[in-house]
């Protein structure tokens, strides 16, 4: 088994926050990420899915290093990166890149294409300018861009072709994991499968890795091999694409898979059973924090913190009705 | 039994600069819709679809105005009447759902205001029986303690909790018609699934009728009877929802249900070349002519008419008319 | 804000501004500004080749007090009359438009210089940083402009440059706030976050990334401030500790020509107060108008 690009061990991420009046000043914990571990190969995309609240943005923050863990650990090929310093941040820093939802304010307006994208080279390399132009032009065509377009300023150019941008400006350097944070969810449907088989192109072609970020089952599971289920800062289950779409374990899961959109008219999906709304951060319920909205919990649920455990060759879940 | 809406030819043009440039957003759009129908409104960024509804409304903005065509609502035309008339109609008759719950809500007036002020005004309903009628509202979309809840404001709900408020406003009035503009892109995956439930429910309860606007197919094969694509100001195809996404017959609908990720399929999507078109630059000829591909020469030269594939079924394809006219003269052979 | 909805970034649709529409008259261009502005720097420019005599030396053979041409008594030869010392009042008004300008725009640089760099160290850095800076700038502001400068004058005596910086140093506040509250909002882009992310320092964000993306307010701000160091520059000239004589420069040609409006020798203060008021208000005529041909939306500046 080649080594991981990427590990997080026990990853978490309390924010505080002061409730109280003037004279009672508390502070309340915001469990944003509690205990979140997983692995990335190289060369593979691992999808992470959940609903508003449920950590993954903070998550994508934490592994890019624009927020520290509160705990935990963050291993990339086989250093500590939280211990990182000087030259071999930047190592870390260059080896890692994301490219964000909104197309329109990821690009410097002030800027012409061609020098967005080189600026990860001025920082991390001491190449000539002809040959950072000439990588430029080189990452430009993986994309599916014109080398030309260097020259041109972002607000000439669509969102579709500034994700582009985003994603060659990711590319540039020697970078093995790319953070796709929603990367595709705010475009048009036609520009999004184009965005997307790009991504996929790249991937075969430089075997670089992704954390694919997304709301929508469908876009994650077609793009990721394996996809992590997030549900109020930890983490559910966790499998291969397919199998997880076939067969879900946990009940929050099922729930997704209940809830995502038919993709035909025939497609009956059954109700959803899952009610009411997702409990606050500020003050989670305990034991398995699922429990209050799970339409199979048990008395075992409400005390017991479910831990994360293989239950199917290659599939975990944290569930206690495993 | 006539259509309880039709739209005839509208289009709607946007202009700036005094006049020198104009943008043809909305160009000949023709659909009808009957009682208690779902007709889903698809198309991407750019191709009409907010602009034709904000037309059947009269609330398009100072630069675009409906520069022909018809919409009869109930047998009236809407084009011929004055704000002060539609005032009247927006409301009671037709309701509009937006994307954005809070920018729906008024921060500043409870929900019991809220969601009384169309039965107010359209219906003429006072005192305990607005009351009653909002409770009985407030129940209708879910919410619990409606009671108690009344007097809360929006900054004290949820997202899905103020769509939800927001779909009640829209049947306060109790319309006939329901225009919801992408209700839920900003919702969460349960929550939106959640409110979809909601509205069919409720569409079974009261028989209205419903124009979905989204560039979501999956909300239209879950929600719609009929559908209407669209593409650059016109609608390319319209059909029954099932016969659209079994034989599709125009290009651009073809492309948009392959380009539409399949749960557990790994199958390569379809990916559309190029971009969508800029308004003010549209090619000659078909519209989507450039990035279609199954493109003719006539396409570059000649915009294709509507062509009719089935009762209420009409597509605009040279290609497609070309292969129904071939598979016809081969079966009259 | 849902990010689904239509961008105009593409299409060439756009609204008409209201008001100010006038200013459009003659396709966008802001004509009555420029075509103050532009004679002005053209004649401060080549005031050595366009001003019939020297400012500084009384004309052989004028008399004192001599009224403007077209008035009885004046003559061809000194079109707009002559001062107290018989120098030509004409010249005088050319020479010291060169000063306003220079002491206006270089007054402007020095101010906006100081101002933009230190907002935007505040607005990036945060921290004690930004404290310190904008309890500096509230404490500067409270103290009254004019009276600041004279102050300062004063103390470290006049001459052109000495005013320039004293000017520079008054005004920079208003720079200083108004940049650090975009770069608040600039500094959350996503852009910005992404050049983090890549490793870029602290000096490369804030060099190429948010200074560029400020410079839209700055030259507003600064087309707008040049007026008011014009009349600030005209104060101090007025109150004696400006530019020193016998250098040119309206603000004193009107101390000089006060006493002389009660006897009726109107041309002596009238022509320099013109120049200030016409000059500063293209200045503030075309500021709005870069205002809102640059960011629409910056209506409250």
């Amino acid at each position: 088994m080649t080594e991981p690009v990427l590990e997080v061990h026990g990853l978490r991420k309390y924010f505080p926050v002061s409730t109280g009046s003037l004279l009672h000043r508390k502070v309340a914990w915001v469990r944003a990420v509690e205990a979140v571990d997983f692995a990335i190969q190289p060369g593979e995309t691992l999808g992470l899915i959940g609903e508003s609240g449920c950590g993954k943005t903070t998550t994508a923050k934490l592994i890019l290093l624009q927020e520290k863990p509160t705990a935990g650990a963050i291993v990339f090929d086989g250093e500590d990166v939280l211990s990182l310093n000087g030259q071999d941040l930047m190592r870390y820093r260059r080896s890692v890149q994301v490219v964000f939802q909104d197309p329109y304010s990821s690009l410097s307006p002030r800027m012409r294409v061609g020098n967005i994208i080189a600026e990860p080279l001025e920082i991390h390399t001491k190449l000539s300018r002809a040959e950072r132009q000439e990588r430029v032009a080189e990452v430009l065509e993986l994309v599916g861009l014109q080398p030309d377009v260097a020259k041109l300023f972002p607000h000439e150019f669509s969102g579709g072709q500034r994700q582009r941008i985003a994603i060659a400006r990711a590319l540039v350097t020697d970078t093995r994991l790319i953070v796709l944070d929603e990367a595709v969810s705010a475009l048009d449907v036609s520009i999004r499968a184009q965005i997307m088989s790009q991504l996929e192109h790249l991937q075969a072609t430089l075997g670089v890795s992704y954390l694919f970020i997304g709301h929508d089952l469908a876009t994650v599971a077609h793009i990721s091999h394996r996809i992590a289920v997030m549900y109020l800062g930890q983490l559910v289950e966790i499998a291969e694409s397919s199998e997880l779409c076939t067969h879900p374990l946990h009940p929050y899961t099922q729930a997704l898979l209940a809830a995502a959109l038919p993709s035909h008219p025939n497609d009956k999906r059954g109700r959803l059973t899952l009610s009411g709304e997702v409990p606050s951060a500020l003050a989670p319920p305990s034991g398995c924090r699922f429990h209050t909205r799970c339409p199979r919990a048990m008395p075992r649920c409400a005390e017991e913190v479910p831990v994360i455990s293989e239950v199917a060759s290659a599939h975990d879940v944290a569930c206690h009705l495993y | 039994m006539a259509p309880l809406l039709e739209v005839s030819d509208l289009r709607t043009h946007f202009t700036s600069f005094g006049g020198s440039r104009v943008v043809k957003a909305v160009d000949g759009v023709s659909f009808a819709l009957n009682e208690g129908e779902t007709l889903g409104l698809i198309g991407e960024s750019g191709c009409g679809k907010t602009t034709t509804c904000l037309s059947i409304v009269g609330l398009l903005p100072p630069a675009a105005r409906i520069a022909s065509g018809r919409i009869v609502f109930a047998g009236e035309d809407l084009t011929r009447k004055t704000q002060r008339q539609m005032r009247r109609v927006r409301g009671r008759s037709i309701a509009m759902i937006l994307q954005d719950p809070m920018a729906s809500l008024n921060p500043l007036f409870s929900i019991y205001t809220q969601v009384g002020e169309p039965a107010y005004y359209h219906r003429n309903i006072r005192g305990r029986s607005l009351r009653q009628r909002v409770q009985d509202l407030l129940r209708s979309v879910r919410i619990p303690s409606p009671a108690m809840r009344m007097r809360d404001y929006p900054h004290q709900m949820s997202g899905g909790m103020r769509q939800r408020i927001v779909g009640a406003i829209a049947l306060a009035g109790g319309p006939r018609l329901i225009i919801a503009d992408e209700p839920t892109t900003n919702l969460d995956v349960t929550i939106q699934a959640q409110y979809l439930d909601l509205l069919k429910d409720l569409q079974h309860d009261t028989g209205v009728a419903i124009i979905f606007v989204t560039h979501n197919l999956g909300i239209v094969a879950r929600m719609c009877d009929r559908m209407a694509v669209m593409y650059a100001g016109k609608i390319v195809e319209q059909a029954s929802v099932q016969e659209l996404f079994d034989a599709p017959k125009h290009p651009y609908t073809k492309a948009l249900l392959g380009s539409l990720p399949k749960l557990g399929s790994k199958e390569p999507l379809y990916a559309i070349p190029g971009q969508p078109p800029n308004l003010a630059r549209l090619p000659t000829g078909c519209a989507f002519h450039p990035r279609c591909a199954d493109a003719m020469p006539l396409c570059a030269e000649h915009e294709p008419q509507d062509a009719q594939f089935g009762p209420g079924w009409t597509a605009r394809c040279w290609r497609a008319t070309q292969l129904v006219k071939e598979a016809y003269d081969r079966a009259s052979a | 804000m849902s990010l689904t909805t239509v961008r105009p970034a593409a299409t060439e649709i756009s609204a008409i501004a209201g008001p100010l529409s006038w200013l459009r008259a003659g396709g966008g261009w802001p004509v009555l500004p420029l075509g103050i502005l532009i004679p002005f720097v053209f004649v401060a420019v080549f005031a050595n080749a366009i001003a019939p005599y020297d400012p500084t030396e009384p004309i052989p053979g004028a008399k004192i007090f001599e009224p403007p041409f077209w008035s009885q008594g004046g003559s061809l030869h000194t079109l707009l009359g002559t001062d107290y010392q018989s120098r030509d009042v004409l010249s005088r008004l050319i020479f010291g438009a060169r000063v306003s300008l220079i002491v206006g725009v270089m007054g402007t640089v020095v101010a906006g210089s100081i101002g933009t760099t230190l907002g935007m160290l505040a607005g990036y850095l945060g921290g004690w940083v930004d404290q310190l800076i904008m309890r500096v700038t509230d404490a500067w502001l409270a103290l009254p402009a004019i009276v600041f400068a004279i102050f300062l004058a004063t103390m470290v005596g006049p001459s052109m440059w000495n005013i320039i910086i004293i000017l520079g140093a008054v005004y920079w506040t208003r720079y200083a706030r108004v940049i650090r509250g975009e770069v608040l909002s600039l500094r959350e882009r996503e852009f910005v976050k992404l050049a983090e992310i890549a490793g870029a320092s602290r000096t490369r964000v804030i060099m190429r990334h948010i200074l560029p993306n400020v410079m839209n307010s700055t030259m507003v701000l600064a087309s707008l401030t040049i007026g008011v160091v014009i009349i600030a520059e005209a104060s101090l000239s007025f109150l004696g500790v400006g530019v020193p004589p016998p250098e040119p420069a309206w603000g004193s040609m009107l101390a000089d020509g006060r006493s002389m409006l009660m006897v009726g020798d109107w041309w002596l203060t009238i022509f320099p107060g013109l120049g200030i008021l016409l000059v500063v208000l293209a200045t503030q005529l075309f500021g709005d108008w870069l205002r809102i041909r640059l960011d629409p939306q910056q209506r409250n500046l």
